[in-house]
């Protein structure tokens, strides 16, 4: 780890004003940022502590009937509160499903969709192409190993997936990201936060320098919603693929409005507008029906070597999902 | 706002005070072994990965390895070594003992501390549940039948209690 200066700010103009500065990098949870540290991932100068500014990690109802969730609320606090395990059980079972108990006593809600990417080539020690690291080095995973990567939006650049798993059940609830920075903040949807890799693939999210996500806002309840997260074990470990989905059903059976987004397929949470249009007024019980409504947005879907699996398996997590949230009781 | 290399930070390890200077790198792991030589919680992964490193803050568990020190200025930090009271093991770790749920021993310290903490959590209401709420903590020797066994007995001791 290379030497940096830290120091702590206690009031939000304190962080904006010395965050913006080039090199300084902000410390919430802490649970992505030492490791970058230790792998050079990031070598700030300046590490900027915004852990314990003040009222930044309350979760209050609004006026709107939805909710604010402070950014610096713990994951283990957002998805044990009751009011999110009740009206938001999506979000609920994504946090419990993300890291470990011990991680999500430190890690934030604010922090965990700004994590990186889980790619080996990206996380190696030793100094291999990866255009993300290096900009203009290549991409190992290319034409490596790249069974855990990108089916969604990826390019010759970069196939790498955003493994928040958060953050997908974030898209699939239409949340806001509130942010503030020194010339001004922002409501950014939880669909638009993460970037495509494109030609630049060291971007990860749309946040400008020194921009701090302050808070999440959710909108009305979404009590017929769920979580699926498939992975290679039961608990503690990332996502091979995941889905949210969020239904509004007519008596019980007939869905009047679904939202599907899908985790590890891209560089970002991926919703399935397509789908979406597909499903209304589909019987929820009509599986042939919710596959087909599914397969529609898969003709986009370009495998790499060693990831076909994974059209398949996100396809039948996208439909497990969906029948998970319809059996929710609202 | 003053930003620093080097700094002071004052802790309450096990119920006593510290003030430590320390480099800004410093996590609150190598703060605890190397400056106050309370070894009993293990380095494994230094990632985040094996919760052998585990540590109460403030009373909650967490993985000391991905704490920064400076960042637990003033706060209280609870070890494996702050357990035992006037020579008597909490009776989580004679769990572990009365139920084998160790082998070799280095994630065991990060163990106790995680299974205290889930008992006080609420999340030893079943097997599966314990399993889940101890996925933290890796076991290389796979002692983990016997942990989940030694975690639902200290619960249910407590429970009777």
């Amino acid at each position: 780890m290379l030497s940096f200066s830290y120091a702590r700010a206690t009031q939000v103009a304190d962080a904006l004003g010395d965050g913006t500065t080039a090199q300084t990098v902000f410390l919430a949870g802490g649970t992505e940022l030492l490791n970058w540290l230790r792998l050079g991932v990031s070598a700030p100068q300046r590490v900027l502590d915004i852990s314990r500014l003040e009222g930044f990690d309350a979760i209050d109802a609004l006026a709107s009937g939805g909710v604010r969730i402070g950014a610096l609320a713990k994951l283990n606090d957002v998805a044990q509160h009751e009011r999110i395990r009740r009206d938001y059980p999506v979000l609920s079972q994504a946090v419990l499903k993300a890291a470990s108990p011990q991680l999500r006593n430190l890690a934030t809600l604010g922090g965990n969709p700004l994590q990186k990417t889980r790619c080996a080539y990206f996380r190696a020690e030793e100094n291999v192409p990866c255009n993300k690291r290096r900009p203009g080095s290549g991409c190992s995973a290319l034409h490596g190993l790249n069974d855990k990567h990108a089916i969604f939006g990826w390019s010759e650049h970069c196939v790498a997936t955003q493994p928040s798993d958060p953050a997908v059940a974030l898209a699939a609830l239409d949340a806001l990201y509130i942010t503030e920075h020194r010339d001004g903040g922002r409501r950014i949807p939880a669909t638009e936060l993460h970037t495509l890799p494109g030609d630049q693939p060291q971007r990860d999210n749309v946040l400008r320098s020194g921009e701090l996500i302050v808070g999440v806002e959710l909108a009305a309840p979404a009590p017929r919603s769920a979580y699926l997260k498939v992975r290679e074990r039961e608990s503690y470990e990332y996502a091979t693929v995941s889905a949210a989905a969020v239904l509004d059903l007519e008596d019980g059976a007939t869905i009047r409005r679904a939202r599907v987004a899908l985790g590890s397929v891209a560089h970002r949470p991926w919703r399935l507008p397509r789908t979406e249009a597909k499903l209304t007024g589909l019987r929820v019980a009509d599986r042939d029906a919710l596959r087909a409504a599914i397969a529609v947005s898969f003709d986009e879907a370009r495998a790499l070597p060693h990831n076909g699996y994974k059209i398949k398996l996100a396809q039948n997590a996208a439909l497990r999902a969906i029948e998970l949230a319809a059996r929710t009781a609202p | 706002m003053q930003f620093h290399d080097q700094l002071t930070v004052a802790l309450r390890v096990n119920g006593a005070a510290h003030e430590i200077s320390i480099d800004a790198r410093v996590t609150l792991l190598d703060l605890l072994r190397e400056r106050l030589q309370l070894t009993g919680t293990k380095k494994g992964c230094n990632f985040g990965e094996c919760g052998a490193c585990t540590v109460h803050l403030d009373g909650r568990r967490v993985n000391a390895c991905m704490v920064l020190a400076a960042a637990a200025d003033g706060r209280a930090v609870t070890t494996i070594e702050g357990l035992a009271k006037d020579g008597t093991l909490h009776p989580v770790q004679q769990a572990f003992i009365d139920h084998d749920g160790f082998q070799c021993g280095f994630c065991t310290p990060g163990q106790v501390m995680s299974a205290v903490a889930l008992i006080e959590e609420g999340h030893a209401g079943s097997s599966g549940e314990i399993r889940e709420w101890m996925s933290g903590n890796l076991c290389r020797c796979s002692a983990y039948p016997q942990i989940a066994e030694a975690v639902a007995a200290a619960a249910s001791k407590r429970g009777a209690a």
